[in-house]
Parts: C-alpha cells; sequence; structure tokens
C-alpha cells in the first residue's frame, strides 16, 4: 500500500539517455521498480539498461502501458516535458529537474488545472513506498516498509528523517519529497489527505522550510480534519530574511515564511514540533507511545 | 538577481513604463555633467545601492542648480550608507543617479510578484505610497488590493482599472495608470522578474503617472535566457565569497557567526545552521555543496569558508545517500590537506557506506573530530571553538 505509487506502477523515465537519469534508472531498476520504458527525443528505438527508449511520451505509454513518469530533463526543457507528460494522460508524473524558471512553472500549473494527472515536484527526491516502488533519487537502502508517511520540501531532511526512524525500527509507508520550489504540483495539504486515507499509515511527519505559507495552511488542514498524528519540522529557523536559502522557496519575504510563525501554528493546530532535525524520530516515537500507537508502528 | 534603480527605469522605460529622465554619473564631474544636459530647475541626486531606505540614510538630495548637484553628488558618492536593508556595515556608493526633478501630486505603491498560495502573478497597489509596504500591510492592510493574473491571458484591462479605481487614482488619470501597469506587467513577465516594485508611483501637477523607484528582481534560474540582464549585474554589490561559489556551483550564503558549515542538500544545510545556534553556537555560513559532492567541490567549499576570517572552526555535515560516505570522506581529507586546515574541523557521515567513510577519517592522521549524529556534531563543534 502507501500513497502514490506501489508495486504495480508501471514507470517510464523522460529524458532517459541523460547521464543522470541513466545511473537513477539502474537504482530505480535495482530497487524493483517496474521502470517499462524511456523518452529521449531522435533516441527511439535503442535501449537504456534493458529498458526500450521511444521519441515521444504518447508512444511510451501506448507501447508500455505505463500511469506514471520521472523527469530528468535539463531545466530548460523540463516545463515541456511536464506539459508532454499531461497530455498522454498519465496519474502521476514526478519531476527531479531543479532550477526551472518559476514563470514556466505558473504557466505548467495553469495548463494542468482540470486535467488528471498529478505533479509531484520539480525539484524534489521523488517518491518511495519502502520495498515496493522508488522513482526518484533516494537512497533506497535507508527506507524500511511499515507505518509511518513522510511528506517534506528538502530531500536530504528527508532521508534524515527517514533514516532515524529506520534505525529505531520503525518503518515507512509512503516518503513524498514535494519540492523546494515556490510553485509545485502537489502540496502538503494533498499529501496530507492521501496519507489520512491510506489504511496502512498511522501517523505522518510533516518537514518543511521556510518561505510561503505552505506548512501553515497544511497544519490548518490537520486540525480540522486529519486524523492521524502528525509530527512537524520546520528548517531555516537562522536564516536571514531576504536571503534564498538554496532552495528557490526558501526565503522569507516581507515578513513571510518565518519558521517561527510556521512552528508557532504548527503546535497551535496539535502537531508535535521536533525542537531539531536530530530529533525528528524521537519526537514520532514519543507521540506513538502517546497515543497508544507504538507497539503497532514497530516494525524491525 | 538584483539590478541598480537606474538600470531598472532603463528597462522599464523600453516597455513602455512612464519614468523620469535620468543619466547614471561615476563621478562628481559626470553628475554635473548630467544635470546639464537634463536642463531642469530640479535636479535629485540618487545613490545607486541594491537596497533601499536610501533616502532616510541621505543618499537621496533634492538639488536646485548645479553647484546643489555638485555638492550633494561629491558628498554622495563614497560615502557608506548604511540602511535597514544593508546590514551594520553598509554599502558604498559609487553610482549616482542623476534626475530630472517633478511636481508631485501624490505617492501611491504598485507591485508585481508570485504569489504562491495561487501559484499565479499578482498585481498590488495601494495608495500609501512612498513607505515600505510592509509597514501598510502591518498598519492599514484595507489599502492593499491585488489583481491575480491569469499567465494565459495576461493582466486583463479591467482588472488593471479596477485596481487603479481602488488605489483612489483620480479619474482623468486612470487610462494612464492603466497603460503604466500593463507594461510593467509584460516587462515582469519578459524578462523574468521575481520582483517589480514602484514605490512610490507618483502622479505629477503635469498629469503623468510615472515611477518615481524602481526594484526590479530576475528570478536566477531564468537568466540562461536573458544575456542582456545578465550583462547588468554589479559584482561590487554582492559577496565576494558568494560569487565565488557560484562559480563552483556551490549554494553559499554568508551570516556573521564563526562556524562555518558544509552539507549536502539545501534543507540539511538550514538545519545544521539551526543546530548549531540550538546549542549556543553561531553559524558563518550556508553552504550547500549539492547532491553529488565531489572531492573538487568539497576542496572549493573549504576554500569558501576559510576566506572568511572570521571562521574559527567547520563543521562538516554529510548525509551520503546515492553519494558514498567514503567518497566524501577522501573528498574531506584531500581538501584539509590541500587547504592545510589550522582550525577544529568535526564531521559527521551518515549514509551509504558510513564506516569505511569514519576509517578513512580516522586513518588520515589529521585532526578531524568525527561525530554520530548531527546534533552531537553541533555540541562538539560549538565547545571547541568557544
Amino acid at each position: 500500500m502507501g500513497v502514490f505509487v506501489d508495486k504495480d506502477t508501471k514507470v517510464i523515465v523522460q529524458g532517459i539517455t541523460g547521464g543522470t537519469a541513466r545511473f537513477h534508472t539502474k537504482q530505480m531498476l535495482e530497487y524493483g521498480t517496474k521502470i517499462v520504458g524511456g523518452t529521449s527525443p531522435k533516441k527511439g528505438g535503442t535501449e537504456v539498461e534493458g529498458v526500450p527508449v521511444f521519441n515521444t511520451v504518447q508512444e511510451a505509454v501506448e507501447a508500455t502501458g505505463a500511469t506514471a513518469s520521472v523527469i530528468y530533463v535539463p531545466a530548460p526543457f523540463a516545463a515541456d516535458a511536464i506539459i508532454e507528460a499531461t497530455d498522454a494522460e498519465l496519474d502521476l508524473v514526478i519531476c527531479i529537474t531543479e532550477h526551472i524558471p518559476v514563470l514556466d512553472m505558473v504557466k505548467v500549473k495553469r495548463y494542468m488545472e482540470g486535467k488528471k494527472t498529478r505533479l509531484i515536484g520539480p525539484n524534489c527526491p521523488g517518491v518511495i513506498t519502502a520495498d515496493e516502488c522508488k522513482i526518484g533519487i533516494m537512497p533506497g537502502y535507508i527506507h524500511k516498509k511499515g507505518h509511518i508517511g513522510v511528506v517534506s520540501r528538502s530531500g536530504t531532511l528527508t532521508y534524515e528523517a527517514v533514516h532515524q526512524l529506520t534505525e529505531a525500527g520503525y518503518g515507512q509507508t509512503t516518503a513524498v519529497g514535494i519540492g523546494g520550489d515556490p510553485v509545485n504540483g502537489t502540496n502538503f495539504i494533498d499529501v496530507l489527505d492521501a496519507f489520512n486515507k491510506d489504511p496502512e499509515t498511522e501517523a505522518v511527519i510533516m518537514i518543511g522550510e521556510i518561505g510561503g505559507t505552505a506548512e501553515e495552511e497544511a497544519a490548518q488542514w490537520v486540525k480540522e480534519n486529519m486524523t492521524k498524528p502528525v509530527v512537524g519540522f520546520i528548517g531555516g529557523a537562522t536564516a536571514p530574511p531576504g536571503k534564498r536559502m538554496g532552495h528557490a522557496g526558501a526565503i522569507i519575504s516581507g515578513g513571510e515564511g518565518t519558521a517561527e510563525a510556521k512552528n508557532r501554528v504548527m503546535k497551535e493546530c496539535g502537531i508535535a514540533v521536533a525542537e531539531t532535525p536530530s530529533v525528528m524520530g524521537e519526537t514520532m516515537i514519543k507521540l506513538l507511545k502517546e497515543k497508544g500507537l507504538a507497539e503497532k508502528c514497530k516494525t524491525h | 538577481m538584483n539590478i541598480h534603480e537606474y538600470q531598472a527605469k532603463e528597462l522599464l522605460r523600453d516597455f513602455g513604463v512612464k519614468v523620469p529622465r535620468g543619466h547614471v554619473a561615476y563621478s562628481v564631474d559626470e553628475a554635473v555633467e548630467a544635470a546639464e544636459k537634463l536642463g531642469t530647475d530640479v535636479t535629485v541626486v540618487k545613490a545607486q545601492i541594491h537596497a533601499g531606505g536610501r533616502g532616510k540614510a541621505g543618499g537621496v538630495k533634492v538639488a536646485k542648480g548645479l553647484d546643489e548637484v555638485r555638492t550633494y553628488a561629491d558628498e554622495i558618492l563614497g560615502k557608506v550608507l548604511v540602511t535597514h536593508q544593508t546590514g551594520p556595515e553598509g554599502k558604498e556608493v559609487k553610482r549616482l543617479l542623476i534626475e530630472e526633478g517633478c511636481d508631485i501630486k501624490k505617492e501611491y505603491y504598485i507591485g508585481v510578484v508570485l504569489d504562491r498560495a495561487t501559484s499565479r502573478v499578482v498585481l498590488m497597489g495601494s495608495e500609501e505610497g512612498g513607505t515600505e509596504i510592509e509597514e501598510v500591510a502591518a498598519a492599514t492592510p484595507e489599502k492593499i488590493f491585488k489583481e491575480v493574473v491569469d499567465p494565459v491571458v495576461g493582466l486583463a484591462p479591467y482588472q488593471a482599472r479596477r485596481l487603479a479605481f481602488n488605489m483612489n487614482i483620480p479619474h482623468e488619470l486612470i487610462n494612464k495608470a492603466v497603460g503604466f501597469m500593463t507594461s510593467l506587467y509584460e516587462a515582469f513577465v519578459a524578462k523574468d522578474c521575481s520582483i517589480a516594485e514602484i514605490n512610490p508611483l507618483v502622479t505629477t501637477g503635469d498629469g503623468e503617472v510615472l515611477a518615481l523607484d524602481a526594484k526590479l528582481n530576475f528570478d536566477d534560474n531564468a537568466l540562461y535566457r536573458h544575456p542582456d540582464i545578465v550583462e547588468l549585474r554589479d559584482l561590487d554589490e554582492e559577496d565576494e565569497k558568494e560569487i565565488e561559489a557560484s562559480k563552483h556551483d556551490l549554494s553559499y550564503v554568508s551570516l556573521d557567526g564563526n562556524i562555518g558549515c558544509m552539507v549536502n542538500g539545501a534543507g540539511l544545510a538550514m538545519s545544521t545552521m539551526d543546530i548549531i545556534k540550538y546549542y549556543g553556537g553561531d553559524p558563518a555560513n550556508f553552504l550547500d555543496v549539492g547532491g553529488g559532492a565531489t572531492a573538487e567541490k568539497v576542496t572549493e567549499a573549504f576554500k569558501i569558508i576559510l576566506s572568511d576570517p572570521n571562521v574559527k572552526g567547520i563543521f562538516v555535515n554529510i548525509f551520503g545517500g546515492i553519494m558514498k560516505c567514503d567518497v566524501i570522506a577522501e573528498g574531506v581529507v584531500a581538501a584539509t590537506k590541500e587547504v592545510g586546515l589550522q582550525i577544529p574541523l568535526v564531521v559527521r557521515l551518515e549514509g551509504t557506506n558510513v564506516d569505511l567513510g569514519k576509517k578513512i577519517l580516522n586513518e588520515s592522521g589529521l585532526d578531524i573530530t568525527p561525530a554520530n549524529s548531527m546534533a552531537d556534531g553541533a555540541q562538539k563543534i560549538v565547545s571547541l571553538v568557544k
């Protein structure tokens, strides 16, 4: 189970002939992900890691029955790749590419309105349902099957949280990286909603960072709708205003988007806030014990 | 990326946005020459630095006659302006904008920004011009009006009109205001701006609507398609270490503390700063070496961190996912040797091949303090620099 992807998800890799894509195609295949094809204009008919390459997403979908794609194409062409995947009516598109111009994403998001395709990212590590399907660039081996859902704007902080849980014996359902850009496809609320409905998921860690108000909106949603316990962490408490902290979306501007404000709202909404990134796992375990879920969630 | 006011005004003029006539000057003589060319009774001498709050800091003067232009230009050029946006060290003025004075009737505010909540571009306007929009938002939020723009149709004329009416722009100037807003939005989109702020927008005695000030920021991710904008970059306005880091594709932000940080991933890098602060230390920088940190990148990162004289110790915090810990450990060892590191170094490695990585660090013969977790590493580096 888990959310968005599972052992039956058939995936194509857009931009499969690039160096990064080749490397990660191999990694994903080794994890057991059903990579059924790839695309690369003018390279149709060739193979990468034994996977057939097509010229267009449409052809790849028709030939393989894929329902999901992962995008590794360079930033100047990434918006086009998302639109192509949307027009091929895929259920899920995961865009790993970073540095996409934000106005490109404004157009893409507008284009996708009312269409069936769900976009995750861009500028994200991808999605992994432990022991079933890994789509993206995360290290697979740190994930263990279990009952905790993870949703995050940051790649390495997700790994940190997952690692802490796994080390302590608590496996995960799905870890979803929604990406560090100011305009993205799937937001915290979409993922929290999916975890709320997933019978395997018992609790969720939500990892945010400075910039915007997505965490505050998610916290409000949790208060009103979430039936499962949530732990929150926000990176960037010490970041100065007006400076972009690596991620395009990680910036405090006009007094909006501070870690302090996000932590305050999360606490008000009943989310257990981890004081430091070192205790994300601990905070979750403490919360599970309080809720009587620790035994159920302890997996190994 | 930021540009100067005079550059922003030249760019906006090309899009049909009305701005006062003016010229840039790098010296007192050039300033007087520029004022002569303008030939107006009143001339404004404006310091050009990449920060707001210049007026309050004495960087904007109204001159009557060329003698006053000379006096003010002499006074402002070379002066270090300290504003709420420059930090306590301030910024030295190296360029002036010499601009025609105008008969201001009223000041307004117009800004174009990305609204993250709607994923759309938003035009904001207020009749409270001339002050910081954040202050207006805090004191009288009802005086800020917004129009959310559909990227397919662009800014609809009715939206610009509605905004102009809401801002209480006099009826006889509504059409000019609409033209102004339309051109401003077009410039924003055409040049991939991240902010286009006109504060103040003014109406004048002779019935004009024009930009008295202009601030344009650009989306760094889109600069590849705007070589003309890249040309406008003023390296004097940027932190040297940040410029050096960008050459090596490292994401670096300079801070005031004394603990240098080297981390992979933006979220982890931010959190590393946070945890140093949590244990009583002060981070000297944000530095993300990226997902695929190589020995070369690690070396460059060390050099940049060490070029900051305030740095008294370094904390390396790496979660090796795809990148293996032994490779990173080798990079750290090679870099430490190459730069001849003299200050405490704490390294926390986690992830693939972590034991091998730790072994390489231990056997290097170098004075590297290993850490078992982020918390452990942060506590160690904080106590080592005390």
